[in-house]
């Protein structure tokens, strides 16, 4: 090996480096294996692919961000996922956590660009904003834009980590002052993984990661380009809540009886029956816990547009241009009620302009 | 002086009126099972989950209905094609200058109580029958964005050929707030088109009241003795 980067080495030799043993790669592929959703008669197939193909070279971009992605990745619960899968500390740029900064930082990212054209897979981490000549996002000198246009435009995929890179989350919620824009909006004719989620799970990260190069193309997608594997089954099908939403048990408000039982969050604005997530399955922080489980509905984070479907403890969402907490019920409601009113108003005056019309044929009748 | 001659016309066939009232139980019970779903009533038991169904069963009702209202739509816009005159489809769009015509006829006479000449139409009259158009167009919104939000949970070749749906409108809770709006168009209309039609009813003493169960309505003969 003419060089010491780590791009060339497979996952099996940077876990010998970092001192883990043969058995805890195995577990690794095992773990990674079963929370990707491969068989596990293919199991053999990803213990191959870890020892044999080279990790391919990363680059992790952060724009409008809040770098909790990154942030979730280091807490997972497999020490091997951080350490090496997508070894942070030694990606080749990555602005929180490279050692490199200013032009060095910069030369270095321009360098696996151009040694690794059409090989590295590019990472990126919240959303580029689009107004005012992308001002509101500069590094080193450039906007955010021109620096995702540059990197996207020689890699092999993307992976669009979190709510902001799939779909701008907060900084994109009405009135979006930055014009803050999710990269498959931006870059097209690439493939794109966006694995939203704010954070999105590192178990599902590292699985998408995972499968990326043991079979050395995307995961099957859904609709919105994120991958079935994870994102295929609603929070709501996966609960382990959902008896009691069949049941119509419901939590009426979080300090009563029905909270501490346990019940529905349905009515409490759970966003669960609208978000697609691995949550309730794979579960956060090592399969420890998820949000329904410690008694707050989902907010829907993986989904586009979360903000905007507010406020997060009602089911139904406010409706912009309606006034404070018009919901489509109210709004219905007082059109009905309106409907009503104009239907007996018409009643009374179509009885006095069509007197002497109906009079007439009353009349007539007799004959 | 002249009296008036009134003729039978068998206007509405079997199947229309079949449609029509298949369609306004299935609305009907949409709108209900629906507005349980979206706010469902706070019932207090002290049974375990396991014990009770009753909102699993408000949405299997729900849905099933769903597919009979959707299926009924067919079925009428297929006899859209093989009906009388009165049950074509081109009916329902305002496509001549005679129908526009009476569109503004119908909207003076009705809504603002003006004078205009008589509308005579057998059928449904223009402005009716573009209501209705409307009612087909916020049904086939309501059918696609209801399968789509169904197709996350079923293997129905039906939802499954919704499931863009949600996509397209920005994921299922975007979805699920309009499908749960244009409910809402159904109460109104349903308000308006009852009112109306008795309203035509007693103003026109033409029998377009029972018109929608026997079939018949009756048209002025000009020049009977």
């Amino acid at each position: 090996m003419d060089n010491k980067t780590n791009q060339k080495q497979t996952i099996w030799e940077l876990a010998q480096e970092k001192g883990y043993n043969r058995r805890d790669f195995l577990k690794f592929c095992g773990w990674i294996g079963a929370a990707a959703g491969i068989a596990s008669t293919q199991l053999g197939r990803v213990v191959y692919a870890l020892e044999n193909n080279p990790r391919p070279p990363l680059i992790w971009l952060h724009f409008q961000e809040c770098t909790c992605c990154s942030e979730s990745f280091i807490k997972s619960d497999h020490p091997l996922v951080a350490d090496v899968v997508l070894d942070l500390v030694s990606l080749d740029y990555t602005e929180t956590l490279q050692a490199a900064s200013g032009h060095q930082a910069e030369t270095a990212m321009k360098q696996t660009m151009e040694k690794y054209k059409g090989e590295y897979i590019l990472l990126v981490e919240g959303s580029i904003p689009t107004k005012d000549d992308g001002i509101h996002c500069c590094i080193g000198g450039r906007s955010a834009l021109q620096i995702l246009e540059e990197a996207a435009k020689d890699a092999k995929a993307i992976i669009a980590w979190g709510n902001c890179a799939f779909a701008g989350c907060v900084q994109a919620a009405k009135p979006n002052p930055t014009g803050a824009t999710p990269v498959r909006k931006l870059v097209h004719g690439k493939p794109i993984i966006n694995v939203p989620g704010c954070p999105p799970i590192a178990d599902v990260m590292a699985g998408v990661v995972v499968h990326l190069l043991t079979f050395g193309r995307i995961p099957e997608l859904d609709a919105q380009g994120r991958p079935k594997a994870f994102y295929g089954r609603r929070i709501h099908d996966t609960c382990y809540r959902r008896a009691n939403y069949d049941a119509g048990l419901f939590v009426e408000t979080f300090d009563d009886a029905n909270a501490k039982k346990g019940y529905c969050l349905y009515k409490m604005g759970c966003r669960g029956p609208v978000t697609y997530n691995a949550c309730a399955v794979t579960k956060w922080n090592g399969g420890v816990s998820f949000p329904i489980q410690s008694g707050h509905g989902c907010i829907g984070c993986s989904e586009a547009d979360f903000w905007d479907q507010g406020p997060l403890y009602q089911h139904l969402p406010e409706t912009a241009g309606f006034g404070i907490e018009a919901t489509a019920d109210k709004i219905g409601a007082a059109a009905a009620v309106a409907t009503v009113a104009g239907v007996a108003a018409h009643f009374v005056t179509a009885n006095l302009t069509k007197h002497g019309e109906i009079q007439d044929r009353v009349k007539g009748s007799k004959e | 002086m002249g009296s008036t001659l009134m003729k039978p016309v068998y206007v509405w066939e079997i199947p229309v009126r079949i449609f029509h009232w298949v369609n306004a139980a299935c609305i009907v019970a949409l709108c209900a099972t629906g507005y349980l779903i979206g706010d469902p009533p706070a019932l207090m038991s002290s049974q375990e989950a396991y014990q009770g169904y009753w909102f699993g069963t408000v949405r299997f009702l729900h849905f099933g209905t769903a597919y009979l209202f959707t299926f009924n739509l067919i079925y009428r816009i297929f006899w859209g094609f093989v009906g009388n005159k009165y049950a074509r489809l081109a009916g329902f769009f305002p496509s001549t200058k005679e129908k526009l015509d009476e569109l503004v006829c119908v909207v003076k006479l009705d809504i603002l109580q003006m004078v205009c000449k008589p509308v005579e139409s057998i059928g449904h009259n223009a402005m009716a029958a573009l209501t209705y158009l409307v009612l087909f167009l916020v049904s086939f919104f309501q059918i696609a964005t209801g399968f789509g939000l169904l197709s996350a949970m079923s293997g129905s070749v039906l939802s499954a050929s919704f499931a863009w749906v949600p996509a397209l409108l920005g994921g299922d809770m975007a979805a699920r707030n309009l499908h749960h709006f244009t409910a809402w168009f159904f109460v109104l209309f349903a308000v308006v088109h009852v009112y109306l039609v008795c309203y035509h009813d007693y103003v026109e003493g033409r029998g377009v009241l029972s018109s929608i169960v026997g079939g018949w309505k009756f048209i002025v003969v000009k020049g009977g003795k």
